[in-house]
Formats: C-alpha cells, structure tokens, sequence
C-alpha cells in the first residue's frame, strides 16, 4: 500500500474531526461563548494574563505538547503492524485528545484559570487532588528517566549527532544573549538560528564522536546518561531566558521544518509500507497488542500531559472562549499529525520486509532508532540529501524535543521537591541546589534500577510510562466529566474515552505486573503496584464522584 | 506611466513592510509569550530584594549606603504598597509613613 494513501486518509481523517466533531463538541457540548469574559481580560496583568492572538497561543500550546513521545511512542507500537498504530493515533485524535485538551482549556477558563490540579480538589475534592500530585510526579519521573535513555542510546547509534546536539546548546546560549541584549532583531535572529543549527547538522557526519563501549567499568550508554542529567541539573538552574526560551524557540522552528521536510520527502518518494498491515509474526516476549497498543501510544493520541499546559499557561492567555476548540483541538491535531509522521517514516522507510524485522527484532526495540533510519530512507529517496545528513537531521530533532523535555521536566520535579519541603517543614529542601539534587537522584534511580547498569534497559518503563500519562488523562476528563453532569449536559462524549482509558489501563498494568513479576524485576513491579493502586483509586474516585453528581441532580429536578 | 510605475513600487515596498512586521510580531510573540510570567516574577523578586536595601534604614537594619538609597526612597514609593503586601504584611510596616 502507498504511503500517501494511508498520509491523505489520516490528514483527511483529523481535518474531518476538526471540522465537524469539535464543531458539535464547541458548540452543544463545552457551549464555548464568544461573549464570556476570559480569565486573560479579568485578569489581565501583563504577566501571566495576556490576551493573545490564537494562531500564537496555539504555537506555543502546540510546540510545549509536542516532543519526542508523539515520536517514541507510535515508532515503537508499530511492531504490531501499522494498522493498530494508524487507527489508535487517528481515532485517539480525534475522539480523545482533541475533546480532552479543548475540555481541559474550557475547565480551566471557566474556573478563573486554575490548574487541573487545583480544579481535581475544587470539583472532584481534596482525596482526588492528593492522587493527582502523586500522578504528577510519577509522570516526571518516567518523562526524565525515559528520555535521559531515549537521547543517551541515540548518541550511541547516531555519533554524527553528537556535535549538531551539543552544538545546538552554543546556539541557543548565543541567540538568547542576542535577544536579551536586543543587538538584533528577531526575525534577523531567528534566520541566523535556523543557518548554524542546520550548518551544524550538515557538518555533523564529518566530525562523528563515538563514546567508546566502556569507560573505566561503565557502559557508553551510562556515561551519556550522567551526562545528560548533569546538564539537565544545571540547565534547569539557570535563568530561562538564557537557555530555556531560546532553545525552545529553536526547537519550534526546527518542529515545523522537520515536520515539513518529512511530509514533503513522503508526498515527494511516495514510499509503500513495507511492514505487514497487522504483523502476525511479532518476535517472542511482545505483549499482546491489546491493552499494551493503547500506553504504548499516549502521546498522539491522547495524553494527561497536555492538560497541565492547557489548564496551566494556555488558559490563561485564552482571548476568546472560543478559541478553545482551535488552539485545543487543533493542537491535539498537530500532535496527531507528528505521530502519523513517525509511523509513516518507521513503517515505510526501509527497503525490505527483511530490513524492517530486523529492526523490530524485539519489543521496545526499534522506537526512535527505527524512526530516525526509516526517515533518514525517505528523505533520501525522496529529497537527495545524502543519508548520513538526514539521518543526523532526525536525530537532532528527536534528541532536542527530549533534551527540552528533560530540562522543563527537571525544573517541575524541582518546584515539587520545593513544595514538600515547605509542606512538612524541611528546610533544606526548600532551597533550589539540594531539590534539583533529589529530582536527578530519583531519576537516576529509576533509569538505572529498570534495566541494568549500563541503562539501556530504562526503555522497559516506556508502557508504564505511557499508562501514568493516560491516568493523568483520566483525571482531566473525570473533571470535565463531572462539570458537564453538575451544568446537566451530555456526558457520554468525555465519559466514554474516560471508561475507555481506565479499562485499559488497568489491564495493561495487570499484564506488566505478570511480566515483571516472571522476568523478576522487582523493582519495576513495585513501581507498577504504585500506579496500579493509582489506577483504581481513580476509578473509584470516578464512580463514587458521578454517583453522587446524578443524585444531586435528580434531587434538583423533583 | 513613470508615475504609475513609481507609485506601484511604493506599494510593493509598503506591502513588504507590513509583512516585515507582521512577521516581527508573530516572531517576537512566539518568543516571549511563554515565558513572560517565568521572567516578570524573576524580575520582581530583584526589584524586592532592592525594596528591601533602599527602605532597611528605616526599618531598623543598618545600611552603609543609606546616605545614597534615601535618594531613592521617593521613587520606589509608589511600588511600596504592593511590595509590602507581597510580603505577608497587610498593613504598612513604618509607623511614620502610612500608605493604607
């Protein structure tokens, strides 16, 4: 099958959900009023209130969601065959995360722009929002650990990436001095930018740095990952205007050219997918695609993350109630469309069915490595830029998504440690160095004590990974649920997807906890048990909250 | 024709200058919007640490400089009301000067 077939059916398919279900979800369902006065009016103080133009907040929503789970994640679900991959991400777009994230900026707005956090306590109440710190933070953790993994094996596969990496750190530190000391304008900066970054990706396949295998008793993947947490530590530390904002607009503007660059290189070669449709013959010790397929795959087809921007900047800049379905919805589109990217590059971009089993000779194998080779195969084909380059391009992408991911991730841990130290009175804790140290410790932990010493093994908390962000996800969607029952309007279209999600992710923990139980990962299992007794508490949260919303309801109505 | 021609040119030249900005403004936007608030609150935590150095002296703290920040104490007047009541104090802290 042709490559742009499946590109047309799924574009079309998200154009249609925008076009028509967020249409009815805007107007029966959240009711948005272009009349309702918006936090960012009532509110307006120039700092965190600002009224902005929608095609800008939807930028800055759309880039802060995006990263490298809508790529990891559909790249490593693809060893099911492209079909079950293709549908989750389509569907899930539509029906899940567009309703979710629109829902989470409409209960936020509505709400004087408080977090999600804050409005689990408010609506749901006070057991709810304790569940929902503990979610959180279960969610940074895995986000760090997984991503330190993620970039550490890319440096390892891809050494011609390591200097465009590095290299774009020097970037970001020389435009935000730029910027900060207004010596040029932005638009004049920003050209200049995008040049060094991508000079330095074409000069990355001529100056490889190969970390050796082992270094004084330790794995190459290890030493990269020490690195990696030291750079986030200290990252995380500094003002944001030196690195963090800069680095981010980078990044925004290296999201949309990559994307352009992939779509145009797949519209250009029109690759046929040459993985199996639904992949019968799956290496031993895969899981069976149900409940695993739908945590494998959060990010591009619904995530709990997306809530904490919508409800937490987003809603605060929101000019229009209105403009909730765009920048909500909309944006949840743009992740949808990431992930089919990756799909499309790590099903369609290998020359043989042989290659391709190779690649996917395992579960959890393949992922990013897959992604980056099979776009690298496609652009190409399709673009003429030599492979090494494409295939450096890719990786640069992918490892500076995770790399910014890592550093704000770090930054939230951080506040959180802060917090519980001025909850029980821990002063030490309180102060930014020691708190930073205790969010790199607990990371660490978790990326070496999955998978081994060499800690290649922490992509094994992918999937668990994938179900505390869909838990997140629950919980957004039991707010919005809730507020819909309380304003007596349809219910089904949050609480569907939110059965649905629960459903699953219970059944994929029960089904990880049997394998980490048989591979006596005892670490792992424990961790799984945490976020299992999550699972159902939420669940029981869910019904008792709805049982107790209808009958005040009803008592209402006689 | 000449004319034409120049006024055609004028146009062109205009069109690109509105696009110019157009594209400064979604530029310096995309830039700033999302750390905004990250940095005013940096910003504002200096401005407090420099209240406190300017208004000290009165307060009791001894200040070597206070010859120099009694200068300024009329100039950040205006922002004392705010700054004392971001730091837990509902009313004015001096006894002598009142601002609520």
């Amino acid at each position: 099958m042709s490559a742009i077939v499946l590109l047309v059916i799924g574009l079309g398919g998200m154009a249609l959900g925008y076009f028509v279900y967020s249409k009815l979800i805007a107007e029966r369902i959240y009711r948005l009023d272009p009349r309702f006065k918006t936090p960012a009016h009532e509110f307006e103080d120039g700092v965190d209130f600002v009224p902005t133009n929608p095609f800008v907040l939807w930028g800055h929503h759309f880039t802060s969601v995006a990263g490298a789970a809508p790529i990891v994640g559909p790249a490593i679900a693809v060893i099911w065959g492209w079909l079950p991959a293709f549908l989750w991400v389509i569907l899930g777009t539509i029906f899940f995360a567009g309703v979710h994230d629109a829902g989470a900026i409409w209960a936020s707005v509505r709400n004087k722009a408080r977090s999600v956090g804050a409005l689990t306590g408010d609506v749901v109440g006070k057991r709810a929002r304790s569940l929902f710190m503990v979610v959180i933070f279960l969610v940074l953790l895995m986000v760090n650990a997984v991503f330190a993994v993620v970039i550490s094996r890319l440096m390892m596969d891809f050494s011609s990436a390591v200097v465009p990496v590095w290299g774009a750190i020097l970037v970001a530190l020389v435009i935000g001095q730029l910027i900060y000391r207004r010596m040029l304008s932005l638009p004049v900066v920003s050209i200049l930018g995008v040049v060094a970054l991508y000079g330095l990706i074409f000069m990355g396949p001529s100056v490889p740095i190969q970390m050796p295998e082992s270094v004084g008793g330790m794995s190459g993947n290890a030493i990269w990952i020490l690195i990696l947490f030291g750079y986030a530590a200290i990252a995380s530390l500094l003002p944001v205007w030196v690195l963090l904002q800069p680095r981010d607009y980078i990044n925004g503007l290296q999201l949309f050219i990559g994307l352009l660059v992939l779509y145009g290189a797949i519209v250009l070669l029109n690759p046929t997918m040459v993985a199996p449709m639904v992949n019968d013959n799956v290496p031993e010790g895969t899981p069976s695609l149900i409940p695993l397929l739908f945590v494998t795959i959060a990010c591009g087809a619904i995530s709990g993350f997306h809530g904490l921007v919508a409800s937490g900047t987003t809603s605060k800049q929101l000019d229009k109630e209105t403009h909730a379905r765009f920048v909500g919805y909309f944006g949840a589109v743009g992740e949808g469309a990431l992930a089919l990217a990756a799909i499309l590059a790590a099903t369609a971009g290998f020359a043989s069915l042989g290659d391709w089993q190779a690649m996917y000779a395992g579960f959890g194998q393949g992922g990013v490595t897959a992604f980056v080779e099979g776009g690298a195969f496609i652009i190409h084909n399709g673009l003429g830029l030599p492979e090494a380059t494409a295939a450096t391009l890719l990786t640069v992408m992918a490892a500076l998504f995770a790399g910014t991911t890592m550093d704000t991730g770090l930054r939230l841990q951080r506040y959180i440690f802060q917090e519980w130290g001025m909850i029980y009175g821990i002063g030490w804790m309180q102060k930014g160095a020691p708190a930073t140290l205790l969010a790199v410790g607990t990371c660490l932990l978790l990326a070496f004590g999955a998978g081994g010493a060499d800690g290649s093994g922490g992509m094994i908390i992918w999937p668990l990974f994938g179900t505390t962000n869909q838990l997140l996800a629950g919980l957004t969607l039991l707010v919005v649920t809730v507020m819909l029952v309380r304003l007596k309007r349809p219910m089904w279209y949050t609480l569907a997807p939110l059965c649905f999600l629960l459903v699953m992710t219970v059944a994929a923990l029960l089904t990880q906890l049997r394998s980490f139980y048989n591979e006596g990962n005892y670490f792992l299992l424990f961790l799984d048990l945490v976020v299992l007794v999550a699972a159902i508490l939420v669940a029981l949260e869910c019904a008792a909250t709805l049982k107790q919303q209808r009958r005040t309801a009803a008592r209402q109505q006689e | 024709m000449h004319e034409d021609g120049h006024d055609s040119g004028k146009a062109t030249l205009s069109t690109w200058q509105a696009w110019l900005r157009q594209a400064r403004f979604f530029a310096e936007e995309a830039y700033s919007a999302r750390y905004r608030g990250a940095i005013a609150r940096a910003r504002r935590d200096e401005d407090d640490l420099f209240m406190l150095m300017v208004f000290s002296e009165v307060m009791g703290v001894p200040n070597p400089a206070s010859y120099y920040t009694l200068e300024l104490q009329p100039l950040m007047l205006e922002r004392f009301h705010d700054w004392h009541r971001r730091m837990g104090m509902e009313r004015s802290p001096l006894d002598h000067f009142t601002c609520c």
